[in-house]
């Protein structure tokens, strides 16, 4: 698969405008032992009809920060703070809640990784895209089941027709994240944005998944929010990434530019520690050892002063222990890379990482 | 039934006793000298009953592993991949006679225990243990890290008094890299990746330094973050050296196991479709399953994005399989009136690398 690809560029589209803009979004919890903030000034831009990998460990951030997208955060505990969340220039945080279910399912989209606990056990899969279409759209009960059967047929269900009337303990693993999708995209959303929508399915099924997304968000010239710790399916999926840690994003940029230059030592640490295929040591001689990251993420209730990784970090210097670094452009690379993506890196050593 | 695989043992491999009977002559490349077989499968399978419909309670069987064999040599890992539902995690516990097989013998360093009550496996027990996915889910919640690790030294009376015992465990907790003050705590204190150090604890307190030993790992770093997974792997590497240890590494994430295993055998629907050293296996991979599956893990390198072999549908039910190959519904290189009728064996295409095909892949 070539990048050329994954790139979708309808006729009449304007690729590169930006359909979603998130600025100084900060989300926190109130917890027993005092407040936490899980997302701490979060940045990022998701351009029109482009995939943005959100990546890191669990902790990190990543899903909170689309569930505050979504303000689908249960307050309390939770409190999205502050900082805002434009789609197409509109501020989803200050929508009063009435006009936010307007875009909920219709302008954003969301699938999560567990598809049985998202579905209702007791209708069949078709009664529910049917539900998902009729709250968004003025369509009679006839005229929204072959919207829902096409749907199915969309997202490659076999036989769709019976497949609507089936219950989701009557399908596959597979079959449910396709209903999902179908669900999800009903409503042709600007923007879907997928939790880990693969990792509880096989590799087999997972690359028949992601083709299919690819496919569709091809077809609907739609952008995604890719979240995962799979930096596999961000390499093969997304165009940009914005790694997350411990509440942070700590890099930025284009997909290829991250892979192949990272320059924040968690990034760097993170592709180090990956096995990759095809470097297996000699039948009878011990497996080499993996690079590894030592420690563990850091209490959000218990930050250090300074760098949230200087616990875990190579590259520690007194001032990582002060300073807490910002996200800055990586220098010499005047924060912009080919395409117009930011390259950014929350680091003061950035400019010696990975080289 | 599947060929014996790898039957390397007309040669006297086994710690004591005599060699198990049915043994095919010697294949494949002879382990270096002095490497024994600690683990046995002979054709092994696992059944369960399943009920089919509501009134007719007509019983009907679920084919979880379906005569799979196997050995596993001293201080070896051997990794054992598939999808969900292709039975090896049953098979790991079969092999430990945490469950017990349906068909098929069983040999542990060299005894067989096929037929072995309980109470005779226990001193066996010491040196057959298991990692579990979850270490929360496999820990007692309601125990210290002192009484879940201390738990297994009384049961084999290995601990002379209390102190001794809070000794030994301090020790194990250093050896996997947790400080002595997590003794006192409970499971939920804990993250993911110091709760499968715990477990490992745990495996290891009864084992002697010097006898080996043999752990199957199920899913051991599956639901760890990617940069603890690392942690993890090393120290069972670590391990495995220093106590000469064997390992059966059951995992979906063939990365990983590619990474740390000698050789990897590959289950389909209940059988090893292929087997063979870690690098023949996925450089030279000849079962059109073992390929799909390769292709379908995503590269972390967007500069390598690989042409992708998409097998159509799902794993077929382990209650109805297909007949014969069971893999022909999916298989690309199906050809009709041959796989669908007569089931392939396991048979050694290249010294050490068996695949159960009709038409294998080029090499």
């Amino acid at each position: 698969m070539s990048a050329a690809s994954k790139s979708t560029t309808l006729p009449g589209a304007e690729p590169g405008k930006v359909l979603l803009e998130v600025r100084d979004l900060v989300t926190s919890f109130r917890t027993d032992r005092g407040l936490l903030r899980a997302v701490d000034a979060v940045s990022f831009d998701v351009p029109a009809q482009s995939t943005v990998g959100i990546v890191g460990e669990s902790g990190s951030g990543k899903s909170v920060t689309s569930l505050s997208i979504m303000r689908l955060i249960p307050t309390p505990p939770g409190n999205i703070e502050g900082g805002s969340v434009k789609l197409e220039g509109r501020d989803l945080l200050k929508l009063p809640e009435k006009e936010m279910r307007k875009v909920r399912g219709n302008e954003i989209s969301m699938i999560f990784q567990e598809p049985m606990t998202s579905l209702n056990p007791v209708y069949t899969v078709g009664a529910q895209i049917v539900e998902a279409i009729r709250i968004h759209q003025k369509r009679g009960r006839a005229d929204a089941w072959a919207r829902a059967v096409e749907m199915l047929r969309l997202v490659g269900i076999p036989s769709p027709e019976q497949r609507a009337k089936a219950y989701p303990h009557e399908l596959s693993g597979g079959m449910r994240q396709r209903v999902m999708i179908a669900m999800a995209l009903a409503c042709e959303p600007k923007l879907l944005i997928a939790d880990e929508p693969t990792t509880a399915l096989d590799v087999t099924i997972q690359a028949q998944v992601l083709e299919l997304l690819r496919k569709l968000q091809r077809l609907l010239g739609m952008s995604v929010i890719l979240i995962t710790h799979d930096l596999g399916v961000v390499a093969e999926f997304a165009d940009r990434i914005v790694v997350m840690y411990a509440g942070r994003v700590v890099e930025e940029g284009a997909v290829d530019e991250v892979f192949r230059a990272p320059k924040h030592p968690y990034t760097e640490g993170l592709l180090r520690s990956l096995p990759k295929i095809g470097t297996s040591a000699d039948e009878r001689t011990r497996p080499r050892r993996l690079p590894t990251i030592e420690g563990m993420v850091p209490d959000l209730r218990e930050l250090p002063t300074g760098c949230r990784f200087q616990e875990r970090c190579g590259y520690v210097i007194d001032k990582c222990r002060e300073v807490e670094p910002e996200l800055l452009p990586v220098p010499g690379e005047a924060g912009i890379t080919a395409g117009g993506v930011p390259r950014r890196s929350r680091c003061h050593r950035a400019s010696e990482v990975g080289t | 039934m599947s060929a014996p695989i790898d039957a390397r043992t007309s040669r006297p491999t086994m710690e004591t006793g005599t060699a198990p009977p049915s043994v095919k002559p010697a294949r494949g490349p002879l382990p270096p000298a002095g490497e024994e077989v600690v683990v046995r499968a002979e054709s092994i399978s696992k059944y369960f009953p399943v009920e089919e419909g509501w009134f007719r309670g007509a019983k009907k069987e679920l084919r979880a592993v379906d005569g799979v064999s196997l050995d596993v040599h001293a201080g070896e890992t051997v990794g054992l991949v598939g999808e969900s539902g292709c039975g090896k995690s049953t098979f790991g516990r079969v092999l430990l006679r945490l469950l017990d097989p349906t068909y098929g013998r069983l040999w542990f360093e060299g005894n067989d225990i096929t037929l072995l009550s309980q109470r005779d496996l226990r001193p066996l027990r010491r040196r057959m243990q298991i990692i579990f996915q979850d270490p929360y889910s496999s820990l007692n919640p309601r125990m210290s890290v002192r009484q879940i690790v201390g738990e297994a030294l009384q049961i084999h009376g290995l601990a002379k008094n209390a102190k001794d015992e809070e000794q030994i465990v301090g020790r194990l907790l250093a050896r996997v890299g947790m400080r002595a003050d997590a003794m006192t705590r409970y499971p939920h204190e804990f993250s993911g990746g110091q709760r499968q150090r715990i477990g490992i604890a745990r495996a290891l307190a009864v084992m002697e330094k010097g006898q080996g030993g043999f752990i199957v790992c199920d899913e051991p770093i599956s639901a760890l973050d990617v940069s603890i997974q690392a942690q993890i792997v090393n120290l069972l590497q670590d391990l495995q050296e220093e106590l000469g240890l064997s390992y059966l590494f059951i995992s979906h994430d063939l990365k990983i196991v590619e990474y740390v295993s000698h050789r990897v055998a590959v289950m389909y629907l209940g059988r090893v479709v292929e087997l063979a050293p870690a690098r023949q296996l996925y450089r030279h991979r000849r079962h059109p399953y073992t390929r799909a599956l390769l292709s379908a893990i995503p590269v972390p390198d967007p500069a390598r994005r690989t042409l992708r072999v998409l097998l159509e549908g799902d794993v077929p039910s382990p209650i109805d399989p297909p007949k014969a190959c069971p893999f022909h519904p999916r298989c690309p290189k199906f050809k009709k009136g041959h796989c669908d009728v007569e089931t392939p064996e396991l048979r050694e295409l290249e010294p050490g690398h068996f695949a159960a095909c009709h038409y294998p892949e080029e090499s």
